[in-house]
């Protein structure tokens, strides 16, 4: 098989001192897909910037096709023939499908005035040579993100890309959509294109890579076939130990409602019914997953149970007093925790130590302060001993966090949350973008605390996180919840997907009481 | 080695940025000067050539600490208000207009006075704050309007309603002596303002660093969604920390009006409180590291002013001079790469890594 692009010894650090790529070597065969896995900050995505142009490397060379390629950015990428479509997609929302593509080169009249047409029959052609359907008049803030991504795919491919890099493109997919990508990057293969697919996900990973590569700490510890590789091979790769795939066990017996929702609504200040009449009942002792496609309302919602947001109508009640107009830090002192969907702008202050994160929601209260006065000592002892009992791996209560890793940093938001001793645990998005190891413990800490009689709501776009560990599952789909899963035992990924793309909904779900 | 400097990285910056800064100005005095031997030794010199000079420097200082001060806690909250110059200057007539107008004995008179200068300073910083707690205007484009419209009435106060006639030039009356504050060391004008500068600079630490509402400023300056997130109110922050300073601006004015004029003498505004910016951003916002930097202006400052005076460098390349010097001290990315490529080597050997 012949190499199109080989990167050798490949070290990059970068200016805070992080080693994310170490002596890496990869080589990719021509006409291929090729995942490159591994946990997050493994360093898979710093070697595709390296590739791309966008970072450079302080060692180390990269040939694309048998010559040494200097990339000094992704200009330089793209003239070569390297396309790559990232994680969090690069297009113009207000803009059309068709400016999209042609952003860059754009087809002019008279040398000045934008050619629409012209523009729209670029797109339909190059959609029609590579058989991706894209609506070339159709603005991208309109379409569905699996379109969206599609845009991106046809947008390297009419810049000539051979090689096409993809970071995690399955993320932000529904189970229907990943099928859609995957039929198009076999076709993309047959039509002799290579692809590099970069995913942590290991099923997916069998079902299209033809080589693997498997990075762990900012090396690669191998590459393979795939056909050669189990899922727990990888896995075991990637972790360097066993992990577990297991559900976990519905509760033996459901307790009361804690946390009631009645008609919730939200009406956001353009004007738009972001929320309509959610009703549902979070019990003690279970975990109630909310699954959505993100920004179908999720994220409102949440903000509006913590008191971030206030509902334009609808009833919120912790253990039978109502929550609705009261601030943040008073619902906090009814019961309620919330474990952040943005960890880094809204769970810590990056800058300060571990202990002025630690005391957030308690610098005011007994043992941490007297009158006016905090009291460093025993909040140094509170930190330390959180820091020893959550397994934080940081120096000191007074490390400073951004000196932490991505899972510790969300171990420190899970261990102040956790220890304020909580009711009701709101957990969004709790395990994105951390390393296996900090989701199990995450996961245990939430499993132990339902078992303690809390009652969970988990919110994640992680479909097999929702799997996993929920005893319920609420599906919201445009504001509204869609669908309700009592019995999740012979639920799978599938059977949630056509809700969460609003092709499916339950008859009179919404209005009724999902509890 | 390396890891030493990586430590104390901020402070070798600046001790370079001064090198740098200085022998820019020696190489512009020397273009500039007839005898830049004797031009140079009045500026970096000067102020410890005479015991006058010296006391100046203590005497420019004070007034310049209690507005770093001012400006490090709004700063601390990420508030960028920069209406020091409007609360001192109005904070100071406000003052004045109280203590001509009142009799009493100094133990009381001279706490009232420094009291109802700070008050009246922390009422007009209240303006921009609830513009920007309540509005979200930027307290940093009204705090900078409002100081014209502070000047302007501090100046038609004293003008028209306070202005002493039989002075010969235009001044308020004089304070009563149960008003001024003393001068303690003889044959110079270093008075108790200073000593109550350096007392606030360790108030202003100890609120900061060890009370709750200290926590609570500190909290909405590191990530203002975070501390909404925890349950603080950012309101509040933002319009305390907003007060304060036009509080402790109004006081540190006041405490040079009583302490070295003894009426209001000021027909344009002195300054002290984009001074007190300058310092808050040498010493990072901290109240104790804002001492040292405020005496180093006030060094620049007296200096600047002997060269004026001695030398026949105009007194335009005395503030070029000035500003370079501060420009260097406060560019954040001044020796970057150069930390940059350390932390590099430290991590190829697996030392940060």
């Amino acid at each position: 098989m012949e190499t199109i692009l080989e990167a050798k010894d490949i070290l990059k650090v970068y200016e805070n001192g992080v080693v994310a790529n170490r002596g890496v070597s990869v080589a990719i065969e021509k006409n291929t897909i090729h995942a490159i896995v591994g946990e997050n900050g493994a360093g898979k995505t710093t070697l595709m910037k390296v590739i791309f142009g966008i970072e450079q490397a302080q060692e180390g060379e990269i040939f694309f096709k048998g010559e040494k390629a200097n990339i000094r950015s992704p200009h330089d990428a793209i003239r070569m023939g390297i396309g790559m479509v990232h994680q969090h997609l690069m297009l113009a929302p207000d803009l059309t499908v068709a400016e999209n593509m042609i952003l860059g080169n754009e087809p002019r009249r008279a040398r000045v005035f934008l050619d629409t047409e012209r523009a729209v029959e670029i797109t339909e052609h190059v959609a029609q040579q590579y058989g991706l359907q894209v609506p070339p008049d159709r603005k991208i803030k309109d379409l569905p993100i699996g379109v969206r991504q599609r845009v991106e795919i046809l947008k390297a491919l009419f810049r000539n890309a051979e090689l096409l890099i993809l970071d995690e493109p399955t993320s932000v997919l529904t189970p229907q959509e990943t099928e859609v990508l995957f039929k198009t990057l076999k076709d993309l293969k047959e039509q002799g294109k290579t692809i590099i697919f970069i995913s942590h996900k290991l099923k997916e990973v069998k079902q299209i890579a033809d080589r693997v590569t498997i990075m762990r700490d900012s090396r690669v510890i191998d590459t393979r076939e795939a056909g050669e590789l189990t899922e727990h091979d990888i896995a075991h790769l990637m972790v360097g130990r066993d992990i577990s795939f297991e559900r976990l066990p519905a509760p033996v017996q459901l307790g009361k409602p804690v946390l009631r929702v009645r008609d919730l609504s939200y009406v956001n200040d353009e004007g738009i019914l972001v929320l309509n009449k959610i009703s549902f009942d979070i019990r003690a002792g279970e975990i109630l997953g909310l699954a959505g496609v993100v920004g179908n309302g999720q994220t409102e919602l949440i903000r509006i149970l913590t008191g971030l947001l206030e509902p334009s109508e609808g009833e919120i009640a912790l253990q039978g007093e109502t929550l609705v107009g009261l601030s943040p830090r008073k619902i906090r002192e009814k019961g309620l925790c919330h474990i952040p969907e943005d960890r880094i702008e809204e769970g810590v202050a990056e800058e300060t130590t571990l202990e002025e994160n630690f005391i957030l929601d308690r610098y005011y209260k007994r043992g941490f302060s007297k009158g006016l006065r905090l009291s460093w000592k025993s909040i140094s002892e509170h930190s330390e001993d959180l820091i020893k009992r959550f397994n934080i791996l940081a120096q000191s209560s007074k490390t400073p966090v951004s000196s932490l890793s991505g899972g510790n940093i969300q171990k420190v938001v899970v261990a102040r949350e956790l220890s304020a001793d909580p009711e009701v645990i709101i957990a969004a998005h709790p395990t994105r973008g951390i390393d296996v190891g900090s989701e199990e413990m995450v996961h245990r800490l939430l499993r132990e605390a339902r078992d303690r009689g809390k009652g969970i709501f988990l919110a994640s776009a992680d479909l097999d996180e929702i799997l996993k560990l929920c005893t319920r599952v609420i599906v919201m789909y445009n504001g509204e919840i869609v669908a309700h899963f009592q019995d999740m035992s012979a639920v799978t990924g599938k059977d949630l997907g056509p809700y969460m793309l609003g092709v499916q909904r339950e008859e009179a779900v919404s209005g009724k009481v999902s509890a | 080695m390396e890891r030493f400097l990586l430590k104390y990285f901020t402070l070798i910056r600046v001790i370079i940025a001064i090198a740098i800064g200085i022998v820019i100005s020696v190489f512009l005095i020397y273009l500039i000067s007839e005898e830049p031997g004797f031009s140079l030794r009045s500026f970096l010199l000067g102020p410890f050539l005479s015991r006058s000079r010296l006391a100046h420097v203590f005497e420019t200082a004070s007034p310049i600490i209690f507005c770093g001060l001012a400006i490090a806690v709004a700063f601390q909250a990420k508030q960028f208000n920069i209406g020091a110059e409007g609360s001192l200057y109005l904070g100071a007539a406000l003052g004045t207009a109280f203590a001509v107008s009142t009799n009493m004995p100094a133990f009381i008179h001279i706490p009232l006075v420094l009291l109802m200068a700070g008050l009246a300073g922390a009422t007009w910083s209240f303006i921009p704050a609830i513009l920007k707690a309540r509005w979200k205007a930027s307290e940093l484009v009204s705090s900078l309007m409002l100081n014209y419209v502070a000047y302007f009435l501090g100046l038609y106060l004293m003008n028209f309603h306070f202005r002493d006639k039989e002075a010969g030039y235009l001044v308020s009356y004089e304070l009563p002596e149960s008003a001024w504050l003393a001068q303690f060391i003889p044959d110079t004008r270093i008075h108790y303002g200073i000593i109550l500068a350096l007392v606030f600079a360790l108030l202003v630490y100890y609120f900061l660093y060890h009370t709750t509402t200290g926590y609570e400023i500190r909290s909405t300056g590191f990530n203002e969604r975070f501390a909404r997130f925890g349950g603080i109110s950012v309101f509040k922050v933002v319009v305390l920390c907003q007060v304060i300073l036009g509080f402790l601006a109004a006081f540190g004015g006041m405490t040079e009006v009583m302490g070295i004029h003894r009426r209001f003498v000021w027909q344009f505004s002195p300054g002290y409180g984009w001074d007190g910016i300058i310092v808050a951003i040498i010493g990072r916002n901290h109240p104790l590291l804002i001492i040292p930097a405020s005496f180093f202006l006030a060094y620049l400052r007296v200096g600047g002013r002997v060269l004026n005076l001695m030398s026949d460098v105009p007194a335009e390349m005395i503030t070029v001079i000035q500003s370079i010097i501060i420009l260097l001290i406060t560019a954040e990315a001044f020796l970057s790469q150069w930390k940059y490529r350390v932390t590099l080597r430290q991590a190829e050997r697996g030392g940060a890594a």
